[in-house]
């Protein structure tokens, strides 16, 4: 087991292009930690860089006490699985599983034994002789899983591991996966994409964004707390309305409607960032929303509509009756986030 | 219902048709191998078939017609195996190896070595052909297998076409294997080269074949009968036929014959592996 | 390259140093050497070589017999690679058409490829027989007298006729995994938009061969220039004389037999620098237009 700790780690490749700025953080023992950002934000190659995949550039990466800058991946004590597994196509699940440790010289029957365990961890028993491409997506997922499991590692790397699934398999799997590390208590570092494993499956994310960590928190934190207008915008489906407003002695306006007070001492142009959950309809609300599309979602719909000629979206429950044309929208708890008009950084 | 049909006849008659100009040569050249020579000298091909095989085989495999006694079927074909499986083992090591070192190394001088050979696919082999026999010669090759065969492997397809292959294999399997503590040497042979089992397949099917069927080269570099391939024989063949009163057709035809048998056999039986092979090594 | 190479130092050179080796002795050398000595007068006996610069191209020029042969190679290659290419695509869209036997008619118009081109030289040689070959019986039947090796015609039409014939199965190989290769969704569209088959295969299915069939063109244009080599020597039977020559065997012809090592190499260098400019067009060709992913 062991902690990760990054001291203003970056990334620049040959031809100048700075994939990773500067980058200083912290992974306690045991935390599963979830990269998140759209594709380019240079998550990926942060966490090549940890497995020793891609060279860093600058800064120390240590896993546990030892600085890991120059040490070759096999002996990082890692494990990775990748986003379409690489499992050996010409290998049987049973020597993909083993490969590893056979190349750390460990005897025949350790190797079977901990293969046997893996696989039984991971319901794959019936499968060990098969070939990979005789698998479904899901098997092979797990075979992947259970190649990473037998190093018993310091630390687990997970490179996008279910973007290749359908969405109901990727649900399920999402909750193994999370299962299994807390079983094992194994420090983690996972990549993804989507903001939804995110939210589900970190201790804490980190939110990047064009090389920049934008954010790192719990997920509870990164929800409602964004730090940027990057990150409300990213994080939640769907996105936070971002709406353009101002601020006049304490009271936050949208066009003309006063939408909440602040006590921060700011004045000017702001961006303000409402939840679409945080809005419901209600007669005494103080805000008057144009209605032009109605989305059902089962569970609850989606109200698009405008508020002083800008765009916005409010999530309502299914029983709610809404009718055309403005209707009052009241905002719950005085959810609003102020973020700087410029840099769209939280205030 | 009815147009549909004519229309097939016709799309089956022009296979046919097709098929014929394919087969039917080498069918007359079997018949005039069954055939006494006096028959063939007479009338040329003919429908019959006689019964004159065994004795051609005899004096196909068996008897040379040279000076030196040494070009008999038997030691041609000998010569041809070597030849072919020479140049396709030889083509495919050497192909992977450098492709391989391409592909998967950090090389300071990485796009010059790929320049300088993949170049040599520009210049097929005859516009450099006495130059190039000059130089086996002043190396000492001439009659060897060595001069026969390195000459022919001096032009990059298999590089190209293994670096091709290389580079649609993922990047994650590489990746993966350095985490499970595979060295370079242990990553090619454990994982690069099972992978390219089919790929090293149908390379080898066009390299034999390719191989195989030499002509121009053999005939410059092999002026002793006992380095005589089946092919480079074949001119021998026509000019004995040319130069004698009773010529040998049976004999000579097959010859012919078993000078192609053995890589249209394999082309035939190892179809799938060999269109794979020519279709994926030229793109 | 990929992303995670090795960086280990002396195993790729150790790699490398095979291909590398055999190339720059078997390619190199001797590329240099046809340049070099294609500037020079070789002595015939071989006492040394004078430098007469370009002199060994003027006088190439000049040659008629290496004009006629020049003239000749260019018909050669019109003709087998219009008539190897047209006759090919017409098999590979009737057998990608049929249902019955289409592995049978695959396997009988490909086999071919594996058959040496001197052989393929020797049928033609007994095709066109003097006393007795099927094909002069046929043109005697129509009245005409063919005579292989005597008439200049004759012989090239010959040459023709065996080269296509040793060339089809790859154009058929090719256009067949071409339309292959063509979705079946875009010949449903095709299909659904269009009721006459034949405007479809011209409007539709030809242009999405056109990347196949350019492709095959260069190769079918270097096929007839270099690799009829052994088809050529067995129906001229070794002996030029009055033939049609290509400029391929023209080198050979004056180099290995002739000796006359400058004027053989100043051939081998216009050869060379006609194969280059042809790969410069294709890859031009490539990156501009005919392809469609």
């Amino acid at each position: 087991m062991a902690q990760v700790t990054l001291d203003n780690v970056r990334k620049v490749y040959p031809n100048g292009f700075e994939a990773v700025k500067p980058a200083s953080y912290n992974i306690a023992d045991g935390e599963f930690v979830v990269l998140v950002g759209p594709s380019g934000c240079g998550k990926s190659t942060m966490l090549r860089m940890i497995a020793g995949l891609e060279d860093i550039s600058d800064g120390a990466l240590k896993i546990g006490d030892r600085q890991v800058n120059k040490v070759d991946p096999a002996d990082r004590d890692i494990a990775m699985v990748f986003q379409n597994y690489a499992l050996y196509p010409h290998m049987t699940v049973r020597k993909n599983i083993g490969y590893g440790l056979k190349n750390r010289k460990i005897d025949k029957s350790t190797i079977e034994a901990k293969v046997q365990e893996a696989a039984t961890m991971l319901n794959l028993t019936e499968y060990l002789d098969r070939k990979p491409s005789q698998l479904s997506g899901g098997q092979r997922q797990r075979v992947a899983m259970g190649r990473a499991i037998v190093r018993d590692p310091s630390l687990f790397l997970f490179d996008e591991p279910l973007s290749n699934l359908d969405a109901k398999l990727r649900n399920q799997m999402r909750i193994e996966i999370k299962a299994l590390q807390r079983r094992l208590g194994v420090t983690s570092i996972y990549v993804t994409h989507d903001q939804i494993e995110a939210m589900t499956m970190a201790d804490r994310i980190i939110v990047m964004n064009g090389g920049i960590i934008e954010q790192i928190g719990t997920p509870a934190e990164v929800y409602h707390s964004p730090a940027s207008t990057f990150v409300a915008s990213f994080m939640g489906a769907p996105p936070m309305n971002l709406l353009e407003g101002r601020v006049d002695g304490g009271m936050i306006r949208v066009g003309d409607t006063v939408v909440g007070n602040t006590t921060l001492a700011v004045t000017g142009p702001v961006t303000v960032g409402i939840r679409p959950e945080d809005l419901e309809p209600s007669v005494g609300g103080q805000l008057r929303i144009d209605v032009s599309i109605i989305e059902e979602l089962g569970a609850h719909r989606l109200v698009h509509g405008h508020i002083a000629g800008q765009a916005l979206t409010m999530q309502i429950g299914k029983d709610t009756a809404i009718g055309d044309g403005p209707i009052p929208v009241a905002i719950k708890n005085n959810a609003v986030s102020l973020f700087d008009h410029q840099t769209g950084n939280r205030l | 219902m009815k147009r549909i049909k004519l229309e097939t006849i016709l799309d089956h008659t022009v296979l046919i048709i097709g098929s014929l100009i394919m087969i039917l040569p080498i069918v007359m050249l079997l018949q005039m191998a069954s055939t006494p020579d006096i028959e063939t000298i007479k009338n040329g091909p003919g429908l019959v078939f006689g019964d004159q095989i065994p004795v051609n085989f005899e004096k196909a495999m068996f008897q040379a017609d040279g000076f030196s006694g040494a070009n008999t079927g038997v030691r041609m074909l000998y010569n041809s195996m070597i030849l072919g499986f020479g140049f396709a083992f030889g083509k495919i090591i050497v192909g992977m190896m450098a492709a391989y070192a391409i592909v998967y190394f950090r090389l300071p001088f990485a796009t010059m070595a790929f320049w300088i050979i993949f170049t040599t696919l520009l210049l097929p082999l005859e516009v450099r052909i006495l130059p190039s026999y000059e130089i086996v010669q002043k190396l000492g090759m001439l009659n060897t297998y060595q001069g026969l065969i390195i000459p022919l492997i001096a032009s990059a397809t298999a590089t190209f076409f293994f670096r091709q292959f290389f580079r649609s294999v993922p990047e994650e399997l590489v990746e993966a294997a350095r985490i499970d503590g595979a060295g370079p040497i242990k990553f090619f042979i454990d994982i690069l080269v099972p992978l390219s089992r089919t790929m090293i397949a149908a390379m080898f099917i066009i390299m034999f074949v390719y191989g195989w069927n030499q002509y121009l080269w053999p005939t410059m570099i092999t002026t002793e009968e006992d380095m005589f391939t089946l092919v480079r024989g074949i001119k021998q063949i026509t000019q004995s036929i040319d130069n004698t009163n009773v010529p040998e057709y049976g004999r000579a035809n097959l010859l012919a014959i078993i000078a192609i048998l053995p890589p249209v056999l394999i082309v035939i039986f190892f179809q799938s592996w060999f269109v794979k092979g020519l279709t994926e090594s030229d793109k | 390259m990929k992303r995670a190479g090795f960086s280990t130092r002396w195993l790729p050179i150790m790699l490398l140093l095979p291909q590398l080796l055999i190339i720059v002795i078997f390619f190199y050398w001797p590329a240099w050497h046809a340049v070099r000595s294609s500037f020079f007068l070789q002595d015939p006996f071989g006492f040394g070589e004078t430098f007469v610069g370009l002199k060994n191209y003027a006088s190439l020029f000049k040659s008629s017999a290496y004009m006629r042969s020049a003239w000749f190679t260019l018909f050669f290659v019109v003709l087998v690679t219009f008539f190897s290419l047209a006759i090919a695509l017409l098999f590979a869209v009737k057998a990608d058409k049929v249902l019955r036997g289409a592995k049978t008619y695959r396997t009988l118009l490909m086999w071919v490829y594996a058959v040496a081109p001197p052989v393929a030289g020797v049928l033609g040689v007994i095709m066109f027989d003097q006393s007795w070959g099927p094909a002069t019986e046929f043109f005697a039947l129509l009245g005409y007298d063919f005579r292989l090796g005597v008439n200049y015609y004759d012989t090239a039409f010959a040459m023709v006729v065996v080269s296509v014939w040793k060339q089809l199965p790859v154009n058929f190989i090719f256009f067949l995994s071409g339309l292959q290769s063509i979705p079946r969704s875009v010949r449903e569209a095709a299909l659904i938009d269009n009721r006459s088959a034949s405007s479809r295969f011209w409007d539709i299915t030809f242009p999405l061969l056109a990347p196949t069939g350019f492709f095959l063109l260069i190769t079918n244009i270097t096929y007839a220039m270099f690799d009829t080599f052994g088809v050529i020597d067995v129906l001229v039977r070794g002996e030029p004389g009055n033939n049609p020559l290509t400029l391929v065997y023209k080198v050979y012809v004056d180099g290995f037999r002739g000796n006359d090592l400058g004027g053989s190499s100043a051939q081998s260098v216009v050869l060379m620098v006609l194969v280059l400019a042809m790969t410069v067009f294709q890859f031009r060709m490539v990156e501009r237009r005919i392809h469609y992913t």
